[in-house]
């Protein structure tokens, strides 16, 4: 008797919790899956969305490999933007939060000041902002012409050989999340390690390189994953600020995607597009992951 | 201080005051720029740009800003913009609170498989789903209403679920045993013992909503094509575009109004977007 009661109320707790955890379920299947399993099968085809899809088999893969010249474009600007912004800016990230972390006065309040581009950074507002500040009559160049006399007004963002510069500069003036994460974690430093390395007469790069470096080794690798996997998906910067150009020079994938996509409605080449990104950004999480073992330190001795 | 006196240690901390000093103004130069850019006089915005200070102030570009375009005051756009980042961040904090519950306290077959399914959704591009979305919502005629901007975060979200869960975690089974000896159901488990106590991991989670929505540029640039339905990062761009004989003093000006609300909750809850970060490494 008391067996079949116990039953009862497992099935009833298991009622119960696929009834709340029903929202995300359904919005699994309806918002993810539903358009996961759409969006492979359109790859393969050609689609306008007026007229029904037309199945091309590797057509669009074909194109986009060997005859799509801004394809190659778009990669070169995302991979240029990824491997230059996130290390650039993991490194800022990482010597500002070692300056705050030293004892320093009214830390909150220049904490809060390092934080606040990352706050409004992916703002509209911003771009807007960015792309003023660095045009020909900017105040970049007005602060140029004032301390150094230069009187030549170079449109940063036009530019083709500093376009892309000028979108790096945006992503690394955004180090402030990535440098909470890390003062979070040189907070977990223990001190005695420091003083006894003190006493052994230890200076400062070695300190770093023994004691701050590994032990923060976690912490900068996710944030480099973070990056990497953000990066990949820049787009309101390309649009607006630079606009994809010039000649493609900061045509992002994202930006591509959705030119292609929603301008020109080829749904088909972006959702083969989507899916090479997909593709693409695992196997990147799965380098890092696969070799984060011979660089990643947990102090649980895992190594 | 006497100049025999100061020892070297105070040397090296007053240098590296004055360092850390002059980077986070070099930090916040460009937006008080375009502040400072915003109250100058259309003709002295690019002329001598760099100078913080006016030489004559002025809030026109604001008045002339909030008159909007295409007919529609910027009050609309802002309206817009909240009635969506609202609706957002309610739905949101609704549904994760719900769907953590049954994560974290209903031991139950599948619970494993799905919170790792969960998991995986959060390793996703967001751009993969992008397109077949769009056609569904324009095959159901959503193109054009709120509603693909807020109905998808009545269905949770895997991150701020994920976070909700870690939270409940850390609370004591025996809260809900006792519960459970009362007399209480899950339903009432989750909203009259626990509730109370998930205040602040909700706050971290609204206020992350909140930014995100606000800020969303690429939702609205699919989905609403009617300047009337424009939301204010929408509207921005749209303003800035020459198109419309740019004036950039009033939209510095309107750019400056869509960033308030997001420094007023910043001044405000400054303590959980910190920890929120520090925690868990989310992206502001």
């Amino acid at each position: 008797m008391q067996g079949t009661n116990k039953a009862k109320l497992r099935k009833y707790e298991t009622l119960q919790g696929y009834l709340f955890i029903a929202p995300w379920l359904i919005g699994f299947l309806l918002f993810t899956m539903a358009p996961m399993f759409a969006s492979l099968y359109m790859a393969f085809t050609r689609y306008d969305i007026l007229s029904s899809p037309q199945w091309i088999g590797f057509g669009n893969f074909k194109e986009m490999f060997t005859r799509d010249v801004r394809y190659w474009s778009a990669w070169k600007a995302t991979l240029t933007f990824v491997f230059v912004a996130v290390p650039i800016r993991l490194l800022f990230a990482l010597g500002v939060a070692m300056l705050l972390n030293t004892k320093l006065r009214m830390l909150s309040l220049f904490r809060a000041t390092f934080y606040m581009p990352t706050l409004i950074g992916g703002s509209v507002a911003v771009a807007i902002m960015w792309r003023q500040l660095f045009g020909s009559n900017g105040a970049f160049n007005s602060v140029l012409s004032s301390l150094f006399g230069v009187s030549e007004k170079v449109s940063w963002i036009t530019h083709p050989s500093t376009a892309m510069w000028s979108l790096i500069l945006l992503a690394v003036w955004q180090f402030g999340s990535a440098m909470l994460i890390f003062l979070a974690g040189l907070k977990q430093v223990p001190t005695s390690l420091y003083e006894a390395a003190d006493i052994d007469g230890a200076g400062w790069w070695r300190k770093f390189h023994k004691i701050t470096l590994p032990l923060l080794s976690p912490v900068l690798f996710f944030n480099l994953i973070m990056g990497i996997i953000n990066g990949f998906k820049v787009f309101t910067e390309g649009l607006i600020v630079t606009n994809g150009g010039p000649f493609d020079k900061t045509l992002f994938y994202v930006l591509y995607v959705y030119e292609k996509s929603f301008r020109y409605y080829e749904m088909g080449y972006g959702s083969a597009m989507a899916w090479v990104l997909l593709l693409t950004t695992a196997v990147f999480t799965l380098i890092i992951f696969t070799t984060s073992r011979s660089w990643v330190f947990y102090e649980s001795g895992r190594k | 201080m006497l100049a025999g006196k100061v020892s070297l240690k105070t040397v090296r901390s007053f240098v590296l005051h004055v360092f850390v000093l002059a980077f986070s103004c070099l930090m916040i130069y460009p937006v008080l720029w375009m502040l400072s850019s915003s109250l100058k006089e259309g003709n002295e915005i690019f002329v001598n740009a760099h100078k913080l200070i006016p030489s004559v102030w002025t809030f026109s570009n604001y008045a002339e800003g909030f008159k909007g375009y295409s007919g529609q005051s910027f009050m609309v756009f802002l309206k817009n913009s909240f009635i969506v980042t609202i609706s957002s961040v309610l739905g949101t904090v609704l549904s994760c609170t719900v769907v953590a519950y049954g994560f974290a306290r209903i031991s139950f077959k599948g619970a494993a498989f799905f919170f790792g399914c969960m998991m995986m959704t959060m390793m996703l591009p967001a751009e993969v789903l992008t397109i077949p979305q769009y056609i569904f919502f324009h095959k159901i005629g959503w193109v054009n209403t709120f509603a693909p901007l807020i109905i998808p975060s009545f269905f949770g979200t895997a991150f701020f679920i994920f976070l909700v869960v870690q939270f409940l975690r850390g609370l004591p089974a025996e809260l809900d045993e006792s519960a459970r000896v009362d007399g209480c159901g899950h339903g009432g488990i989750l909203f009259r013992i626990l509730l109370p106590l998930l205040v602040p991991v909700l706050i971290t989670v609204s206020i992350f909503k909140f930014y995100w929505t606000w800020d969303d540029f690429f939702s609205p640039l699919l989905y609403l094509t009617k300047p009337e339905m424009a939301t204010v990062a929408l509207a921005l761009k749209n303003m800035s575009d020459n198109t419309f004989g740019t004036s950039w003093g009033m939209v510095f000006a309107m750019s400056i109004v869509s960033l308030a609300p997001v420094f007023l909750i910043f001044i405000a809850l400054q303590k959980y977007i910190v920890e929120g970060i520090s925690t868990t490494g989310m992206k502001g």
